[in-house]
């Protein structure tokens, strides 16, 4: 189920502008892996392209390769919408589909991929939002817009949406950075429960957050505004945030700078 | 006092009731004006609505016939006798069968140009649009009882021959200048003003909605499906409204196209008919007493009334969708 993803001489372009720099790197299964590092660094752009949504924005290409169970996500013949259905996402604002129910919320990828059976879709609706720990709080409202429920409440149903159709990977742009300290809290606890089933990683400008959830952590930074962001070194975060490799990384994490 | 409502001064007067408003000349000046110009168009609007009922009640009194359901139209003598089904019938069916056919055809336009068209080629597109709108409605009205109506024709002939069994599309008193080539003219009429709204809601669906059903793994059809389309409902309801209040009102073009049949009422789209407007363009120049114009003016009130009820139903179903949008 979970997959490893390697990442290999990855760079990424805005049309002409290089974004991001020579990224090589693994991505362990069953894991949580953060990416951290000061604004403009690349790291949400890095993992945009961890489920090619990076070429979504108009004229972004990427070149290098992205392995998931052996297979490079940029071959010709791999289809996106095949891929996005293997790598889910959660963004930085939760963005529940405001004219669908909680249900239907979570429902949407299963129906996209052509499940009909509304058996099947109401056990993987409650198996998924208590997968997100939401199930107690929304059971007697499923067929409430989403849009009603509180922001820490609609990322947890965005996490439902993402792990109803039983992703391999699952990325979440900072996920948290809209929520309050509570709502973080509930998330937090969230990635550390299914991160046994699933290959995590998550993009976070929180470094105690990043510290807390994560058992790898990519620090990623840039030479210079302008300048293409780049993979700085990555490690486990213990070492990451006890005894860094470079000094960069060390000037970061200790509040020099970002 | 003085720092929250930024007026000059120690606390010495109550604070206003508005606090947005400061108070200073330029903000009294613009008050005023913006709610002169609300009062000015409440104003307009009752002053028609008192006008039509004003002219058109003398003729009612005098009216022998009943108004809503008898089919006659004599109004040279005294009584006079006249009523609307007839005329009634022909507006909304022509309208609604040209709402018909737009509507699909302008959310397929707004579509292309907020999500498939390349943005070099979807501005000049979108002008190209805007401009059938521009396009004088006499225009359309010669257009299409020269060109279009050969065009139409056989159209007609095969509908009536595989649907004639219906009432609607019965051939039975069929004439050239029909209802249904009437329904297709106001359909390219008032198509650019459907496309227009429309394109202007779609192109404001949020990015986090797209890019969440993208990331689901939705191909840009479905992502359309999930979110486009139902963020853009209650403005395309909307447009759709506003083109079914165009359609019912327009008059040149109708009255040139369409064909009046001389009493003999049929259900038929492939029969002629005159809608209020066209009615009352038509017989302009018999205006000459009082209560003979207050005949066409109650239908004209009629009119009023019918576009009056269209938009309230439009806002209806907004109001209705609105829990479920943010």
């Amino acid at each position: 189920m979970a997959q490893r993803i390697d990442v290999k001489d990855l760079n990424i372009y805005y049309d002409r502008f290089k974004a991001v720099e020579d990224v090589s790197m693994t991505i362990e299964a069953r894991s949580v892996t953060a990416f951290i590092g000061p604004s403009g660094c690349g790291k949400s752009t890095v993992l945009r392209t961890l489920n090619r949504m990076h070429e979504v924005i108009p004229k972004a290409t990427v070149t290098g390769t992205v392995d998931l169970n052996g297979r490079n996500l940029y071959d010709r013949d791999v289809d996106p919408v095949a891929v996005r259905r293997t790598v889910g996402m959660v963004f930085q604002r939760p963005n529940p589909f405001p004219t669908m129910s909680i249900s239907d919320n979570v429902a949407a990828g299963l129906k996209l991929g052509g499940e009909r059976n509304k058996a099947v879709l109401a056990e993987a609706v409650e198996r998924s939002l208590r997968g997100a720990n939401l199930w107690n709080e929304v059971k007697d409202r499923l067929d409430k817009p989403g849009a009603g429920l509180s922001g820490g409440q609609q990322q947890r149903l965005c996490i439902a949406r993402a792990i109803a159709v039983e992703p391999q990977v699952l990325l979440m742009d900072e996920p948290c950075s809209a929520l309050d300290p509570i709502s973080t809290l509930a998330i937090e606890d969230l990635i550390e429960e299914i991160k046994t089933n699933y290959t995590i990683v998550i993009v976070t400008h929180n470094m105690q957050q990043a510290a807390r959830v994560s058992d790898r952590t990519a620090f990623f930074n840039l030479a210079a505004t302008g300048k293409p962001g780049r993979l700085v070194e990555m490690d486990d975060t213990t070492k990451i945030f006890s005894n860094p490799g470079r000094k960069e990384t060390e000037d970061y994490i200790s509040g020099r700078f970002g | 006092m003085a720092i929250l409502t930024g007026r000059p001064g120690p606390g010495t007067s109550p604070p206003p009731a508005d606090l947005s408003s400061t108070g200073r000349f330029g903000d009294r000046v613009f008050h005023g004006l913006s709610t002169g110009s609300g009062i000015v168009v409440i104003g307009l609007v009752t002053a028609v609505g008192a006008f039509l009922l004003a002219q058109a009640l003398p003729a009612l009194v005098r009216n022998d016939a009943n108004f809503l359901t008898d089919r006659v139209w004599q109004v040279d003598g005294d009584p006079l006798r006249f009523g609307i089904p007839d005329l009634l019938w022909v507006t909304v069916i022509s309208s609604l069968v040209a709402m018909v056919i737009a509507l699909p055809v302008a959310i397929g336009v707004a579509l292309y140009l907020t999500e498939y068209a390349p943005p070099r080629l979807a501005r000049p597109f979108a002008y190209l649009v805007d401009l059938l709108a521009a396009v004088p409605s006499i225009v359309y009205g010669l257009w299409g009882a020269t060109i279009i109506i050969t065009y139409v024709a056989p159209v007609q002939t095969f509908l009536g021959s595989v649907l004639g069994w219906i009432p609607l599309f019965s051939t039975e008193n069929a004439i050239t200048g029909t209802i249904f080539l009437a329904s297709i003219v106001l359909a390219v009429m008032i198509l650019p003003i459907i496309t227009a709204i429309s394109r202007e809601v779609f192109a404001q669906t949020p990015l986090t909605h797209k890019e969440g059903a993208l990331a689901l793994g939705a191909t840009r059809w479905e992502m359309i499906r999930t979110t486009v389309l139902p963020f853009g409902t209650p403005g395309t309801i909307s447009a759709a409204m506003l083109g079914l209040g165009r359609a019912l009102g327009e008059t040149i073009a109708v009255s040139l196209i369409m064909g009046t049949t001389n009493g003999a009422f049929s259900w038929s789209l492939f029969s002629g008919g005159e809608t209020f407007a066209s009615r009352i363009a038509n017989n302009a120049q018999e205006f000459d007493t009082p209560t003979k114009a207050g005949a066409f003016i109650a239908a004209g009130l009629v009119l009023f009334v019918l576009t009056f009820v269209v938009n309230a139903m439009a806002r209806v179903v907004i109001e209705r969708r609105k829990a479920f949008a943010e």
